[in-house]
């Protein structure tokens, strides 16, 4: 270290006392503790303490759900001619639509407001994102369940015939809520106009997501092309696991198992970078 | 043991790149107390950010061998919709401390009684500062950063911080920015001076003073 002006320590520059590494399971600790902390505090500045408090996070996306299920009904906007009831149609679209929407529009512009958190040196960028997914998930995976008993128990859809594959698409729908938040929430605190772009962005995106149409509705030309959409695999897998063998579905996992791995990978080559462009300010 | 390695900060400002810190070199050991002096603008707040791992240097690195604080008495870290409790709630989950243990210290040194329960924006400064100095004494460091806290609160408060600083925990080190050269005086022992983004370290806080004072006469 030459031209270190440092009167105090000369003798101990050639310090080498062990640097204290943080292990793997350590940091994932402190990680899991920071993203909790994060979620209840979440929970509390949105919803409060009043009234039913944390059950917002998934009686809001309950709330839409139903009631699209109940105008779908209204319209009959599927004549059932695919082996599957106007409800489950609507439950097992919508459902997912409300997962990934909350998730990553959430996450947009969600580092600037917590900035003064980025103090405590735990807290990352990384984990503001993480956080908000989580909640949304766990918002979402709830009303869905929810949802599905309700309408059962109503007598207006049957259980799944193939609960797995369902469960497998949703799993798969949340590893690519957590890909494209991570890539949302870096993006808008890059730029101010991404946010604003995004909403619109999101919702044309909603109409091609799978959640208002199935594969095999559509005239072939036009089935390849919508076995590209990430989200289509999702809801034809929400479908076949539904139905079962009474419906033909063009699900693609592998294709979009590949996707998801390379937003993931995206996603946090974007956290970090913007995890050092804040620290560099 | 926190060994600050070569840190050398830039700001990029309109006017093209400045340098706020070269190549800073200093290591605080348990226990000692640290104080930096510098002008405003010398770089000294910068300079606790990065220790506190806040900020990211430009270039070098900072070792920590023991825990670090979050420059006391910093507010911006509140969520002023949130009230004192549930931010006091929040720090505990972050640093894994004990919230029902630290409670009665921080409704005893914040003296904010119902105030506790209310928003945090509603606060006045001061109260700010009592509930933010409360947080950082609760959650327990080996090492306080200590930025200007005699620029907030009155004579009251100051005292309380006395007590717990530098009676109850003088077994901590500390790192104390200052310009108040009567400040670090009293509470080190050693200085640093911050000129022109390099640091000058002295063994000896009255020479450290007194090269400051002939630096910024």
């Amino acid at each position: 270290m030459p031209e270190c002006v440092n009167t105090v320590n000369e003798k101990t520059l050639s310090w080498s006392a062990p640097r204290r590494q943080t292990s793997l399971a350590r940091s994932l600790v402190i990680q899991a503790r920071v993203i909790y902390a994060l979620m209840m505090r979440e929970v509390i500045t949105r919803y409060g303490r009043d009234n039913i408090g944390f059950m917002w996070v998934f009686v809001e996306p309950m709330i839409f759900t139903l009631g699209v299920t109940a105008l779908w009904n209204v319209y009959e906007i599927s004549k059932g001619e695919s082996g599957m009831s106007v409800t489950a149609l609507a439950w097992t679209g919508y459902s997912t639509v409300m997962l990934w929407r909350n998730a990553t529009s959430r996450c947009a512009k969600a580092v600037e407001p917590n900035l003064g958190l980025l103090y405590h040196k735990n807290v990352r960028v990384l984990d503001l994102f993480f956080s908000r997914v989580i909640l949304e998930i766990l918002g979402g995976t709830l009303s869905t369940l929810f949802v599905g008993l309700i309408l059962m128990g109503a007598g207006l859809i049957v259980p799944p015939k193939e609960p797995v594959i369902m469960i497998g698409g949703w799993f798969l729908l949340i590893w690519y809520t957590f890909g494209v938040g991570m890539i949302v929430g870096a993006l808008s605190e890059r730029w101010e106009a991404f946010e604003r772009l995004y909403h619109p962005v999101m919702y044309f995106y909603l109409g091609i997501s799978g959640c208002f149409f199935m594969v095999d509705w559509l005239p072939s030309s036009l089935q390849r092309l919508a076995e590209l959409v990430p989200t289509v695999t999702v809801t034809e897998m929400m479908r076949h696991g539904y139905a079962g063998d009474a419906v033909h579905t063009y699900e693609q996992p592998g294709y979009l198992c590949v996707f998801c791995l390379l937003l993931t990978i995206s996603g946090l080559l974007l956290a970090r970078q913007t995890q050092e462009r804040i620290g560099r300010h | 043991m926190i060994k600050v390695d070569g840190v050398s900060k830039i700001y990029y400002t309109r006017k093209g790149p400045r340098r706020v810190l070269d190549n800073i070199c200093m290591e605080i050991r348990r226990g000692q107390k640290v104080g930096i002096l510098g002008l405003n603008g010398a770089g000294k707040s910068t300079l606790v950010r990065i220790i506190s791992g806040a900020e990211l240097p430009s270039s070098g690195a900072v070792h920590h061998g023991m825990s670090v604080s979050w420059p006391l008495a910093f507010s911006g870290a509140f969520q002023g919709s949130l009230s004192g409790l549930d931010n006091l709630r929040f720090v505990c989950r972050v640093y894994n401390a004990d919230y029902e243990k630290s409670l009665p210290f921080v409704e005893e040194f914040s003296e904010l009684g119902p105030y506790l329960r209310e928003p945090v924006k509603k606060y006045s400064s001061g109260m700010v500062a009592r509930l933010a100095f409360a947080l950082s004494i609760a959650v327990d460091f080996d090492c306080f950063l200590i930025d200007e806290i005699v620029s907030v609160g009155d004579s009251r408060f100051h005292g309380k911080c006395h007590t717990e600083l530098f009676e109850k925990r003088k077994d901590r080190a500390m790192i104390i920015v200052s310009h108040n050269s009567g400040y670090i005086r009293e509470h080190c022992d050693c200085a640093g001076v911050l000129l022109a983004g390099r640091l000058y370290m002295f063994d000896n806080v009255d020479a450290g003073l007194a090269f400051y004072d002939a630096k910024s006469a």
